[in-house]
């Protein structure tokens, strides 16, 4: 069984970590009944004897000791950081696995990647190496970050591509926030388009993800739960925005149920190469489905079901119904609309009590209202995993690779170019010695990438 | 009369398991049908075909388990070991940690070269346990990447080391719209491998078995459970053993040894014109069909609907292309069973399909990075549909 390494940079990306290790343990922590490390565990955990100074010696096999994180935790402000070590996490996080600064990026990318990335190179490179070396064969990194900041944007993409160098075998997924329309950081779409070159070019696998969405979700879940219809309850670990059963006892922050789901995205994603099933899909296989050509790999989430009532029995039409919600506007965790554009390809990953013919059953009920491209007209990559998440019976993930992200980025391109028509902030950037050329030929690549994507389809 | 089975990749490991155990499961169930001497004659023979004996007394699998990943191995060994019946060797898989990523190219020149050694040592140890070794049983799908890839070089180094072993392939077809996207690149890559590997291809397709399992059993939620279970039900039913009167070990039938290889006639001999009055129907042509019977009545079963020239092509006389086994011993919990294995235009309309869908993908180039970047060139994949254009004309002009 392989490991991976989570790398979390700057606020949103180690506020969305904190909550991916809260959960992650509350879900190994219902698998896992003996207290034994597995292999399972060891995919994101070291088990550590804490008696040992120093580094803290690995144990292999045997009884669990002390669960330390597969993560280095990155961010140019000590704030989070600090606070996610003095919180009830604090002892899942390997100390001499952070790198912190007090000034921050001031929501500058030419900050974080040029400046913060020349002085932090070194370090970096020693902390990832040695996560590195303390998986027995190491899959992928998962990075997660925002693209509208500075630290998040611009570091996280600095290390792409320093991980791209010294780990070529090794997969890079990242998981981006997009900023939204109404984000109140006046620089995001700079550092976004920035950010989206280093992307294209660096990452195996991006899924990009807006707080719109995330938002609209809770606030649905919300309206559910409070609406009290007919005396049904929602079971409290099964909200995916909750931390029920996890260490963090409630929602301190609107912030933290938003977390939550990219976390359960994250969890759902990995669970078919964690556990087992009838037909596994591993992360290479991910990689391999749903990327046809190198730089289409944009792959929009979305999770169902995103809550469950209390009651038991699940007649097969509700099972039924799960497909139909991942394919509805409401469960995507990307404002776009997939059912009106083009798939390149499918996956449906699939936990807990669903049998191949239910996969089947929907997968030839849904195929009509979708449109595939022309040479890929059966392109679902499918996979079952027996074990549920908590608090639910079943669940699924479906990722596609769909022209619908065309708009979504379209429009940040229209954001960046209204800002850069009227010189705004020029300055911020010009000062590090970015050239002003240089700011639009990344604009133009950007815009050239989403044509390529469409003509690449339309070969 | 030994058989070694090869289990490769997740499909591989799940359907031999389901395999071995329906063989022992029937073994044991004696319904009465043929006298007490003939069923323990039956008995040794199935059990020296597919298990050893340990000191113990537990049987243990003729297999070498092969997979990338340790998951479904482990599974697989667990399952059989609760069974308490049977159980796989302790040394007998190799396993590694990370799977293939439903790569064919992966599977065949990064796997299996650096394995190469490791996985054929494994065989041999198996192979040399065998007093009596009659050939190979390699279970693998062509969607994925370890089962397909892994498993046409494989098949590749058992021709080379044991050419004058039986090799048969059990290979699974899969469902029509997606298991996996890639699945008509690693199919169509599998099979033209194979075809220059293998003595022999028994193909079970996923979508047919799914059919069986909805309509004529009825079950209502299907699992792959169910399908496998049917799968090494038929399979069980052609390999075990079947009564010979030919030689004194009545059971010692070499269940890989039916007769594919028929040559077509040099062109300028007059086909044989045998017209049957059945001619209209339109049935596949076959080269060759073989029918095993077991259980009551066997010896009055009448086969002669089975030696219509209609079903044959025309430079072939029934005769040569039919044969029939027939066992009073019955088959596991049926009073009646009856297997046909066919050789004939049957696969030509999935074949073509795969061909079709794969071809239409590269022509967009699709996916074709990952596999270059493991070695396969585009040049490789062109030779594969040009062998398999061949196969399809050829069946299509039986």
């Amino acid at each position: 069984m392989t490991q991976s390494v989570v790398v979390q940079v700057g606020q949103c990306g180690n506020q969305i970590g904190c909550c991916f290790w809260d959960l992650a343990l509350r879900e190994h922590a219902a698998v896992n009944q003996k207290g034994i490390y597995d292999e399972a565990i060891s995919s994101f955990f070291r088990n550590v004897d804490t008696r040992v100074v120093g580094d803290g010696g690995s144990i292999s096999k045997g009884k669990i000791c002390s669960l330390k994180a597969r993560a280095v935790l990155i961010d140019m402000e000590e704030g989070v950081v600090n606070e996610i070590l003095q919180g009830p996490l604090r002892d899942v996080f390997d100390m001499n696995q952070l790198i912190t600064d007090i000034s921050g990026s001031g929501n500058n990318w030419a900050v974080g990647h040029k400046v913060f990335g020349s002085l932090y190179q070194d370090q970096l490179l020693e902390k990832l190496r040695k996560s590195a070396e303390h998986c027995d064969c190491l899959q992928c990194f998962f990075i997660i970050h925002s693209m509208g900041g500075g630290t998040g944007s611009g570091l996280g993409t600095f290390l792409l591509k320093m991980l791209e160098d010294e780990f070529p075998e090794v997969y890079r997924f990242v998981t981006s926030i997009y900023p939204s329309c109404e984000d109140d950081v006046i620089t995001s779409p700079y550092n976004s388009i920035l950010a989206m070159k280093e992307l294209n070019e660096h990452a195996d696998c991006v899924l990009p993800i807006d707080n719109q969405s995330l938002f609209d979700i809770i606030s649905k879940i919300d309206l559910m739960v409070n609406s009290g219809k007919l005396g049904t309850t929602v079971k409290p670990k099964s909200l995916v925005t909750s931390s029920s059963g996890a260490l963090k006892k409630c929602h301190k922050k609107p912030f933290d149920a938003m977390n939550n789901i990219v976390a359960n995205l994250l969890l759902n994603l990995t669970s078919s190469a964690r556990f087992e099933g009838s037909l596994n899909m591993d992360l290479n296989e991910i990689s391999m489905n749903l990327v046809p050509f190198p730089q289409l790999h944009y792959l929009v989430s979305s999770l169902t079901p995103l809550y469950t009532l209390a009651d038991v029995n699940i007649p097969p039409r509700r099972l039924d119904q799960m497909f139909s919600d991942a394919f509805s506007k409401d469960h995507q965790l990307l404002q776009a609309d997939p059912k009106h554009s083009l798939y390149l390809a499918c996956a449906l990953m699939v936990r807990g009590n669903v049998q191949i013919s239910d996969l089947r059953r929907n997968i030839e009920r849904l195929k009509p209202s979708l449109q595939f491209v022309s040479w890929n007209q059966e392109g679902w990559k499918t996979s079952l995993c027996s074990i549920p998440p908590v608090g639910h019976s079943h669940s699924l993930l479906a990722l596609a690779n769909n022209t619908c992200v065309k708009p979504t980025f379209m429009e940040l391109k229209e954001r960046f170019m209204r800002l850069y028509k009227k010189k705004l902030l020029f300055s911020l950037v010009t000062l590090l010695d970015i050239p002003i050329p240089h700011v639009l030929e990344q604009a133009v690549h950007f815009v050239a990438c989403t044509r390529h994507f469409f003509f690449q389809v339309f070969q | 009369m030994s058989i070694v089975t090869v289990q490769l990749g997740q499909c591989g490991n799940q359907i031999g398991f389901e395999v071995f155990d329906a063989l022992l499961r029937d073994s044991h169930s004696f319904q009465g049908l043929c006298s007490k001497r003939e069923n323990e004659a039956y008995q040794t023979s199935c059990k020296e075909r597919f298990f050893s004996e340990e000191e113990s007394g537990v049987p243990i699998a003729r297999a070498v388990l092969v997979d990338m990943e340790p998951k479904v191995i482990n599974q697989t060994l667990s399952k059989a070991a609760q069974s308490g019946r049977w159980k796989y060797g302790q040394h007998a898989c190799f396993c590694q940690k990370q799977g293939s990523g439903n790569n064919w190219a992966y599977g065949y020149s990064v796997h299996g070269p650096r394995h190469e050694e490791s996985i054929m040592n494994l065989i041999q140890k198996e192979v040399e346990k065998c007093d009596s070794f009659s050939g190979f049983f390699i279970i693998m799908s062509m969607a994925g990447g370890t089962g397909s890839g892994l498993g046409a070089f494989v098949t590749q180094n058992l021709q080379d080391q044991y050419p004058n072993s039986l090799k048969m392939n059990q290979i699974i077809w899969p469902y029509g719209t997606g298991e996996v996207i890639v699945q008509n690149y690693n199919s169509v890559l599998t099979l033209s491998h194979l075809y220059r590997s293998s003595d022999a291809l028994l193909v079970h397709e996923n979508d047919a078995v799914h059919k069986i399992c909805a309509k004529l059993m009825n079950i209502k939620q299907i699992s792959f459970s169910d399908i496998n279970q049917v799968l090494a039900h038929q399979l069980g039913s052609v390999f075990q053993p079947t009564y010979s009167a030919e030689s004194s070990f009545h059971y010692r039938r070499n269940p890989l040894g039916i007769d594919w290889q028929v040559r077509p006639p040099l062109s300028g001999l007059p086909p044989l014109g045998k017209m049957s009055l059945s001619k209209d129907l339109h049935f596949n042509t076959s080269i060759a069909n073989l029918v095993i019977l077991r259980g009551k009545d066997v010896q009055s079963a009448d086969v002669e609907g089975f030696k219509d020239p209609a079903l044959y092509t025309s430079w072939l006389e029934p005769v040569h292309a039919f044969n029939v086994w027939k066992t009073q011993r019955a088959f596991s919990k049926y009073e009646k069973s009856a297997v046909l294995v066919s050789n004939s235009q049957f696969l030509v309309k999935p074949l073509d399909m795969i061909v079709k869908k794969a071809w239409n993908m590269f022509a967009s180039k699709a996916y074709i990075h990952q596999y270059t970047k493991c070695g396969i060139e585009e040049e490789d994949f062109l030779d594969s549909f040009t062998l398999l254009e061949q196969v399809i004309a050829s069946y299509c002009n039986l």
